[in-house]
């Protein structure tokens, strides 16, 4: 076995890169899916649920009240093309790239020729069902911010040492 | 320190770990079905424990296993045996790092916890933990992993189920990240396997209870902090050397605070969240002491930080504390289930070393080299790797991983136009002036503004 193989703290995961998050305040590589949650331009109260399948490039994209978007009809809307470029920022787009199957043409693939490489299969239209898991996990992960700090020791946290690589 | 020590090769360590790898290789494929190889690496780690209590159970469960039939009983006891192994392995890695340090030897011994009812929560993580077994790391897919997505949420609001919360939560990220096993090229097969024994055990309800040691009253001079986080969650620890008010001698201690937290809260996010809740993390990076009085501590020598008992003192250079207050500090016990070499991080002062930077940066203390870091310092904050190797002293944690022992960083002491200048990795915990420092926390103020406007609108709808 390697190294690698033989380390306790062995990295598998990068840590998230920082964002702003005014826009698309969710993203996740989850569910054989890119999927995410976008802030509606016009209503304040309004959020959409995106996504894009691995592979197919199916996409879907509606209201958290399963309303869906007039601009995704055909082909990606711009919530969808919002959501693969903040995907970009926050994984890298390498790592968007692998999760999605999608063949990297020449040179850096960025969160434009991905969506580009991606619409250019003319991809289905998805269903919106997965739109209503999405949403409560955007919830799941904004509860976080309601849980209680505690000064008790967590020793497995020891497992988890930081690491300066980026995705 | 004795660095030609640590150099040095340990009785039994090599077959000890050759036993932890043969069960972990077993868990790769999976005790679904297990082939012969996978039969003979539970033997192994059956016969590695043979002599001691865990015998009887451990042999007839690696039979079980052995034969696709394991029990979750059984699942306990192999992630007992491998547990204690592993803890062999850290007591005989700690008495080499004692003897290299040079420090009192600390005599206090850290009782077992007592037995409780089990929770249903608990009960279903060791479900999970046990259908993860079976499928094994190759074996995973979307639907074993999301088992744990429901029993973590329900754990993460009871403060008593924290810590195998925040383990599962990170566990499972990584898990997720993964899927399918089976086209994973490599795998952390130690790591995992560690995870999973880890959360087994703390299923056993009581095994997350440390006892109390009283409380404590006297000066406190922090030496640095320790950050560890995934995506979900952070902690920030600070080890000190604590001065008894009573004259007694010396003792190292730790003061930590954690909180669960979304992956898009990162670098400086981290100390906005844990500041309001310790003290202790202003008073180090103003580079002051404390004083506690009626503080409680763990038997561990964990402080249970509460601001009420502290208040901040006099100003102390934290490698005046290294130079001076650390060589006569004693060292906590460590309870035994946290007997596991991850969890070694042994305070020591470095100087008068030759940095080197040929595959990593190492310090050449008296013609030994010893592996520098750097990959742990927080990118949240003023040190860097490149101050590491221009350094002439450091404050560090020695820690042991993967066959080696290596030094983490916590601060050093550079010289700039002939001036000695101190750079701690925690520099920003409290807050911070400098200018990269006001960015960062600039943008993290407004992610996390961002997800609380988010959450009042869209949360309890």
């Amino acid at each position: 076995m390697s190294d690698w193989e033989r380390s306790s703290t062995a990295r598998v995961i990068a840590p998230a890169r920082p964002r702003k998050l005014a826009k698309v305040p969710f993203v996740e590589l989850a569910d054989g899916r890119l999927q995410g949650v976008v802030s509606s331009g016009s209503d304040i109260e309004r959020v959409y649920v995106s996504s894009v399948g691995a592979r197919t490039y199916a996409f879907a994209c509606s209201t958290n009240n399963n309303r869906p978007c007039g601009g995704a009809r055909g082909s990606f809307c711009n919530h969808i093309r919002a959501l693969i470029n903040e995907a970009v920022l926050q994984y890298g787009a390498e790592r968007v790239a692998r999760y999605l199957r999608v063949e990297s043409a020449d040179g850096e693939p960025s969160g434009q020729t991905l969506a580009a490489a991606m619409s250019a299969t003319r991809p289905p239209q998805g269903d919106t069902k997965a739109a209503a898991p999405v949403f409560s996990r955007f919830l799941r992960h904004l509860a976080y911010l309601e849980l209680a700090p505690t000064t008790a020791p967590l020793p497995e946290m020891q497992w988890f040492p930081p690491t300066r690589a980026v995705a | 320190m004795r660095a030609d020590l640590l150099a040095e090769t340990i009785a039994g360590l090599d077959e000890a770990l050759a036993a932890v790898d043969a069960f972990d290789r077993a868990l790769v494929g999976g005790l679904l079905r297990p082939q012969p190889a996978q039969a003979g690496g539970l033997t192994e780690l059956a016969h590695a424990v043979a002599g001691t209590p865990l015998a009887a159970r451990v042999a007839e469960a690696a039979g079980k296993a052995a034969a696709g039939s394991a029990s979750e009983d059984h699942f306990v006891a192999l992630a007992a045996a491998r547990t204690a192994l592993l803890g062999s392995v850290h007591d005989a890695l700690m008495v080499r790092l004692e003897e290299a340090s040079g420090r009192p030897r600390g005599e206090a011994t850290v009782p077992a916890p007592g037995e409780r009812q089990a929770a249903n929560l608990l009960v279903a993580a060791r479900s999970w933990l046990s259908d993860l077994a079976r499928s094994g790391w190759q074996g995973i897919d979307h639907d074993v992993v999301a088992g744990a997505a429901p029993i973590v949420s329900a754990m993460l609001v009871d403060p008593a189920l924290r810590r195998l919360a925040t383990l599962l939560d990170g566990f499972a990220a990584e898990l997720v990240a993964s899927c399918p096993g089976a086209a994973l090229e490599r795998i952390p097969a130690r790591r995992w396997a560690d995870l999973w024994s880890r959360a087994m055990l703390l299923t056993l309800p009581g095994a997350a209870e440390v006892p109390m040691a009283g409380t404590v009253t006297g000066r406190l001079l922090p030496l640095g902090v320790d950050v560890q986080e995934h995506a979900t969650a952070v902690q920030a620890q600070v080890h000190a050397v604590f001065e008894p008010a009573d004259g007694g001698a010396p003792r190292l201690v730790r003061a930590g605070v954690s909180v669960p937290k979304p992956d898009t809260v990162v670098g400086a996010g981290l100390w906005q969240l844990l500041r309001p809740h310790m003290s202790l993390l202003a008073a180090v990076s103003e580079g002051r002491s404390m004083d506690l009085v009626g503080m409680p501590v763990t038997a561990e020598g964990d402080l249970l930080w509460n601001d009420e008992h502290a208040r901040t003192g006099e100003p102390a250079d934290a490698f005046v504390t290294a130079r001076i207050v650390l060589p006569t500090a004693t060292d906590p016990a460590t309870a035994p289930l946290d007997r596991h070499p991850a969890r070694i991080a042994v305070p020591v002062f470095l100087e008068g070393y030759a940095t080197g930077n040929d595959d990593a940066l190492t310090f050449t203390i008296a013609g030994h080299p010893l592996t520098v870091d750097t990959d742990r310092i927080p990118t949240a904050g003023p040190l860097t790797p490149a101050a590491v190797a221009a350094s002439g002293s450091c404050i560090g944690l020695l820690r042991w991983d993967a066959g080696t022992y290596r030094v983490q960083p916590l601060a050093v002491e550079t010289t700039v136009r002939k001036k000695t200048v101190a750079i701690h990795a925690g520099g920003w915990a409290g807050g911070t002036t400098d200018k990269a420092g006001i960015k960062a926390e600039k943008a993290a103020t407004d992610a996390v503004a961002v997800l609380r406007e988010r959450a009042g609108r869209l949360l309890r709808k």
